[in-house]
Formats: C-alpha cells, structure tokens, sequence
C-alpha cells in the first residue's frame, strides 16, 4: 500500500486543525491541550504536536493530513512532519493583521528554499473583517506565481478547493 | 471586505504601498493619539487628507503656505460662512488674492504634511473604507504614492522593522519592470542614487554597502525604502551557490517531494472531488 501526505501550516490559530477536521474520516486530533501562556485569551485550546487526518482513496492509496503546531516554540516539529510530503498549504488568518508578521516569516522560508510545491490560503473569509487574498497577496508579499485562494476552514467545499488547487500544482512536478 | 488592523501590525508606509500597488479607491482613517486622520486615494493615488488636528479650512491652509497673512485668512474664514472650497479657491483667484497655482501648491504641502505626521506614529488603529471619496466640492490634487512612501521609509527608526523586512542582505536586487515604476518621477537622495547605481543581480546588498561604505542600519533603511516603492525586488544573486537552508529542518524540503507519479495524484484529484 503506498501512503503519501501533504501538511498545512500556518501562524497560530489560523485554522489549520479545523481545516484538515473539515476532510478528514478520522478524528483529527488528540493532541489539543489547554493553553496556559498569554495566548489563552486568544483561544482555549492549541494543537501541541499535530493534527493528523487521513482520507482513504482506495485499498492501495491513502492520503495522510499533517497540521504543525501553532506555537513558534514547535517550530522543531517541521522537520519530522515536512518528511517526504507531497506538498503544502499555507494558511494564512486574514483576520487578525497581528499574525502576518509570522505568515510572512514561514512564507519567505519557503520562498528562498522551498522546491516544494505549495499554495496560500486566505483563511476565515466569511469574518466580516476579513483582509481579500488580493489585499493579504501584496501585505504578505506573495511571489505572483504561487497560487493565493480564499478559504472558509470550516466549508469543506472550500477546503475541497484549496487541496485540489495543490493538487494541480504538485501534478504539474510529478513524473509520467 | 475590510481592511482593518493596528500600525503596530502593519505601518502607514505598508498600507501606502498596498494602496498603490492595488491601485485602490477610498479612505483610511487612522487614529493616533493626536486625532483622526483620513486620506482619501483615487485608483492608488493620494488626493486628500483631513486631519483633525488642523484647520482645513482653505484661507487656513493658504495662510499656513505664506500666500494669505493670518490677519486675512481671519477674515475670509468668517466671511466665507459655508462656502465650499472649490468656490471659494473660485473667489480668491478672480479677487487676485491669490493664483491657481498657489492653491494648488499650498494643498499638496498641506496634504503631504498630514501624511508626514502619519510616519511618527508606530501604534493606531486603521481602517480602508472602499469608493469612499471627499465631497466633490473639496480642492483635491492627485500625488504619487512612491515618493512619500520613500519619505516615509526615511523616517523608519525602528532597528525591527527593518529587519524583518529585510531579514537577509546576501540577496541581490532587481529594477521591477512594472511600468508605474518611472525613476525619473521620484525625488532621491545622493545616498538612494548611489546605491541605486550598484543594482544588478550580480550585486548582493551586503556588497553594495561594503562598496560604498555603508553600514548595515543605511543601508537596510535605503533598500527597504526602495522595496516599499516597488523600485525594485529582491532575487539571488546570480552565480552564487546554492543557498543553504537555515537548518536541517529545511533540508526535506530543499531536496524536493518524492516522485510521486502523474497517475496517483489524478487518483488523489479524483477522490478529493468525491468528498
Ligand atoms: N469563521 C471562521 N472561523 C474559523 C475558520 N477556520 C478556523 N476558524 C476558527 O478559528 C479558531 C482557530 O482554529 P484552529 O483550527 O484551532 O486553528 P489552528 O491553526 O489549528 O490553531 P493552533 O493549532 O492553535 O495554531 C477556531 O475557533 C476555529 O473555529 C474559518 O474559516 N472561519
Ligand atoms: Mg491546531
């Protein structure tokens, strides 16, 4: 059987559990733990080590979904969970300007270094405050030929969307 | 769709360059400690500002450029009651107070000099309202976004700020070949022009300011000011090795995705669509 995975990544509480949840057959996490820093006023639960969520294709194929942690102190997770992946999302909050700073930080990693295919996720667009993927293109200075879609974490149409549009891209690499 | 934060998040010289680049339409308004501004733009260009710190007033902003004595523009304001400012502007030209020119002029320095006071301001809230545009009685004079927000980066103290945004100087630079960027339109100083001779992909920025002296705080400041204008855009430089990753946590990905075959990721498309 041959596994294959792709991660989504992103600042803290961008939506990356919620977004591998809306797709995933499995239960996505058991590794959420209470916050107990400054950040808890921002949210009550992080993900600590990962979300994992799988979609099953056949009995010869499985696509593995590996969320990194939020929390810059996890930054070492990268290393094990970018092991072999297929490609990546970025998901970006596009309601909260005070998490760009570190959305620009992963990007320009991967903008310097990355010969893996990848998208940006404009996250969270049905917030009323919510920044355009046009807008969060020029703020986080996304390079024109990376693809930057508008995402709703929770509408798995929308995520259907985002891991399709990675797909097109990873095929555009792939061998015959 | 809203475009809302903090300075603190992202500065009056980011959201310029934003407004420019997108060629935007409408009003920011920032509220710093000092008041309320609002800068009005029309398809990326500023062209108006109001600031409840001064007087906006026409005689004010006129006597305020030297082309009305205070004693005068005492008396027009109490004169002109509600008069808008086109009008008026109409009355003081045919009056011989003063000439067209002369309030176009003092406007643009009125409304540059609200701006400048904007770039002092490291923490306020912001907020772009979309086709929001002055009454059309109000004196507005299109300006360039490039040369203030090169002024603007001037004014960058914060040793941070610019090293986030410039975190690496062994990239090299490019001129960006959008067609906005005309370099004979903007005003710079001996020190931009000096480093803007040296670029060229061959150049790391690091080499440009060893070239011509400059220590890493100037030239970081010059080159980020550069880059906010959208002059011009970073790239490797050519003929130099490979860049190593930061750490081996980034060598997965340097090495590139397994080679997974054309057939399994149609699959992969396939049950992605099914879901
Ligand atoms: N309205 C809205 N809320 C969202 C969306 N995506 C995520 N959220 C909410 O945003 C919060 C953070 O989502 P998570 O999925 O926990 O984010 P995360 O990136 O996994 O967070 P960490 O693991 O702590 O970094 C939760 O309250 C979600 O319900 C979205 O598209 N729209
Ligand atoms: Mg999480």
């Amino acid at each position: 059987m041959q596994t294959v995975k792709m991660v989504v990544t992103g600042p803290f509480n961008a939506g990356k559990t919620e977004f591998i949840r809306s797709v995933s057959e499995i239960e996505v996490v058991a590794t959420e733990r209470r916050i107990t820093d400054h950040t808890s006023r921002i949210k009550k639960e992080t993900t600590v080590a990962m979300d994992f969520g799988r979609i099953t294709v056949d009995s010869d194929l499985v696509l593995y979904l590996f969320g990194t942690p939020g929390q810059k102190r996890f930054d070492f997770m990268w290393e094990i969970l970018s092991e072999g992946m297929l490609g990546f999302v970025v998901l970006v909050d596009s309601v909260r300007p005070e998490t760009f700073r570190e959305a620009r930080r992963i990007l320009d990693v991967f903008h310097n270094y990355a010969h893996t295919p990848y998208v940006v996720a404009a996250n969270k667009q049905d917030v009323q405050d919510a920044w355009s993927p046009e807008d969060l293109r020029i703020a986080l200075k996304v390079r024109p030929d990376i693809k930057m879609l508008p995402c709703v974490a929770t509408d798995k149409e929308s995520v259907k969307n985002v891991l399709l549009e990675l797909l097109y891209r990873i095929m555009e690499t792939a061998p015959e | 769709m809203a475009l809302k934060g903090n300075l603190r998040d992202f500065s009056t010289t980011q959201l310029l360059n934003l407004i420019h680049l997108a060629r935007k339409t409408g009003s920011l308004t920032i509220q710093v400690p000092a008041g309320v501004t609002t800068l009005y733009f029309r398809e990326g260009k500023l062209v108006y500002a109001s600031t409840g710190s001064r007087d906006g007033h026409l005689a004010s902003v006129l006597a305020r450029a030297g082309k009305l004595t205070e004693e005068q523009a005492k008396i027009i304001r109490t004169r002109s009651g509600t008069t808008a400012d086109k009008e008026l502007g109409m009355l003081l030209i045919s009056a011989g107070h003063v000439t067209q020119q002369d309030i176009v002029l003092s406007v643009r320095g009125d409304v540059l000099d609200t701006v400048y006071g904007l770039f002092t301001w490291s923490d306020g809230i912001f907020h772009f309202e979309p086709n929001q545009l002055p009454s059309d009685d109000a004196i507005t004079v299109p300006i360039d976004l490039e040369n203030i927000i090169l002024e603007g980066s001037r004014r960058v103290k914060e040793w941070e700020r610019l090293q986030d945004e410039l975190p690496n100087l062994n990239v090299a630079l490019k001129f960006t070949d959008r067609p906005q960027a005309q370099l004979r339109n903007i005003n710079l100083s001996v020190d931009e022009w000096r480093v803007i001779s040296y670029i060229n992909p061959r150049n790391s920025i690091k080499q440009i300011a060893q070239r011509i002296g400059m220590d890493d705080f100037q030239i970081r400041k010059i080159i980020y000011g550069l880059l906010q204008a959208g002059l011009v855009e970073m790239v490797e430089p050519e003929g130099a090795p490979p860049r190593r990753p930061p750490s081996t946590a980034m060598q997965e990905i340097v090495s590139g995705p397994p080679a997974v075959k054309r057939s399994v990721i149609r699959k992969l498309i396939d049950r992605i669509k099914r879901l």
